[in-house]
């Protein structure tokens, strides 16, 4: 019987994994995956189709991971429910597992709204995962026309990774502006003008599929009437939180854990994307998709899971997104004052209120952006630093000496 | 382990560890030839502060670094000795790593495309951080400290 059983082969199982065998050497781990690939890191996919990366080169961790950490791995498999009373859970072969502590680290999946006369189009894509990338990679033409719904981070990455590979890329989003998720209404300008100007993408924003008319055909709600060769729908992701929920654990959008990883059934832990967050940043739970919150997660998870103390309470939202050559980094809330300077090709905002920095904006220049983060992420009183230098640029020079000293002469 | 401390009292400000860096992982052996008349991206960055105050940054080489557990691509890890190293070819240059490093430490490099980050002149010709080597007032020291 396996002690440790893990639903998922990404990050926060991967990192688990690893935290897990920090602590015990040798209890058995079992890990269960739909996917059947080698693990791998799953934000390369628009790098994969961008040419700048391969799946040899997208392994997440060394050839021999599950050999080294002793990870029996039982691939395309889905575990399809978890019977937290017996401890075990069912696969889609209809076998049984037992396990003394489980993790359920299954991410999320994409979000299909209702659109009439979606089925009639064949040509419709999703990018999520590695089969999702190497679909596109293998049927997209250099004459097609694309049509992408959702103008956020998937949906753009995926721009990015194709643009080079097709005639033309149209992207329509409900809201009226890009990216709203990590930029402001200027930041998102910025950027949507860069694709427009460099890349000659169109956008429709304010405007969504009201009906497909045919396999190739949409109108939207404006009116307009659009033809596609492909769809990509990116229009958002929903947590898999179903195994958990089923199983009577706490759900609120995302899987509810404490901050040990624990979710509200007895020895079953939940990481990564399926999961909830403390954001620090907007001061409420909820899910941050982003992979080092999914690491920092699945450690937190790991550890706890084999006897160890770890808490993990203190999430930022946080980003580095690149466009094609254009840089941005991004971190918390856009609240209280602003300090900005725009230049040509850069863009920054600095947001503070009430003594601590509470998000900033970079674009252009992303140059030791980590030490605003840092000043996020430990709630930096800004009266302990000097901040009329840090508006300038990022710099240690701005904190105490005593700061300096315990970070620079000493191991940290 | 052996790290890169730095004693900011006797920082002169120089920046020749800059050069020095850039010299050792240029991959020549003529400094003036690997330097003159370009642009550098040292790996080891010397701050100027107020009143007088100097110091060099480059990689802390952290117990539990956040870029290792940041990348996106499994390209930054530590190494058995404890060293955090970069594999330049599975990065992708999405600077998740930049976004989280506390210290600045670590950068794009020359082209933009990847990150870069020190690795104590152990995979250039020096064998032990050309920096320190070349520092004329020891304001950067390597050693053990624990």
């Amino acid at each position: 019987m396996a002690k440790y059983v893990i639903i998922g082969n990404s990050t926060a199982a991967v990192n688990c994994v690893e935290s897990i065998r920090s602590i015990d050497r040798e209890g058995d781990i079992l890990l269960v995956s739909d996917e059947k690939h080698f693990t791998y890191g799953r934000p390369l996919i628009s790098y994969l189709l961008y040419g700048k990366t391969d799946p040899e080169r997208m392994k997440y961790r060394p050839d021999d991971w599950y050999e080294v950490n002793k990870v029996q791995f039982k691939a395309g498999v889905r575990a399809t429910k978890i019977d937290a009373k017996k401890k075990n859970i069912e696969l889609s072969t209809g076998e049984k597992v037992p396990y003394e502590k489980l993790l359920v680290a299954t991410g999320s999946r994409p979000f299909v709204p209702p659109m009439p006369g979606l089925e009639q189009v064949k040509e419709q894509y999703s990018f999520m995962t590695m089969d999702d990338a190497l679909k596109i990679g293998k049927t997209f033409q250099k004459e097609d026309n694309v049509l992408i719904i959702g103008a956020g981070l998937i949906g753009l990455k995926c721009l990015e990774g194709i643009r080079g590979r097709v005639r033309k890329v149209t992207v329509v989003d409900m809201a009226n502006r890009i990216l709203p998720s990590i930029l402001d209404e200027e930041g998102s300008a910025i950027v949507q003008k860069y694709l427009e100007e460099k890349q000659g993408v169109e956008f429709l924003l304010g405007d969504s599929a009201a009906e497909f008319t045919g396999k190739n055909a949409v109108t939207l709600k404006s009116g307009k009437q659009l033809t596609f060769d492909r769809l990509v729908l990116a229009v958002g992701v929903r947590p898999n939180v179903e195994l958990v929920q089923d199983a009577g654990g706490e759900c609120n959008r995302g899987i509810c854990t404490d901050g040990t990883g624990k979710t509200s059934l007895p020895d079953v832990y939940a990481a990564g994307d399926c999961a909830l967050s403390h954001d620090i940043a907007a001061g409420v739970d909820r899910v941050l998709a982003l992979l080092p919150n999914a690491a920092l997660q699945g450690r937190t998870a790991g550890i706890n899971m084999a006897g160890g103390t770890a808490v993990f309470d203190k999430a930022v939202p946080m980003n580095a997104m690149g466009l094609f050559d254009l840089h941005m980094i991004t971190a918390g809330v856009y609240e209280g004052e602003c300090y900005e300077e725009k230049a040509d090709g850069k863009y920054k905002k600095l947001f503070y209120q009430d003594d601590r920095l509470k998000g900033f904006i970079l674009i252009g220049d992303v140059a030791r952006a980590g030490i605003y983060t840092s000043l996020l992420r430990n709630a930096t009183p800004l009266s302990s630093v000097d901040f009329e230098m840090l508006e300038k640029a990022p710099a240690l020079a701005a904190f105490s000496a005593d700061y300096r000293k315990e970070k620079l002469t000493q191991r940290v | 382990m052996k790290r890169i401390y730095v004693n900011e009292k006797w920082c002169l400000g120089c920046h020749l560890c800059e050069y020095e860096c850039a010299f050792a992982n240029s991959g020549m052996t003529d400094m003036a030839k690997a330097l003159k008349g370009k642009e550098i991206h040292p790996k080891i960055r010397v701050e100027d502060g107020a009143d007088g105050i100097h110091f060099a940054v480059n990689c802390r080489h952290c117990s539990d670094p956040i870029c290792v557990r940041s990348c996106i691509a499994g390209a930054l890890s530590r190494n058995a000795d404890g060293m955090v190293e970069i594999d330049k070819n599975k990065c992708v240059g999405c600077f998740t790593c930049v976004l989280v490093c506390p210290y600045g430490a670590i950068m794009p490099d020359a082209d933009g495309h990847a990150a870069q980050k020190c690795e104590l002149c152990t995979r250039n010709l020096c064998g032990e951080p050309n920096c320190v080597a070349h520092c004329p007032n020891r304001a950067i020291v390597y050693e053990d400290r624990g």
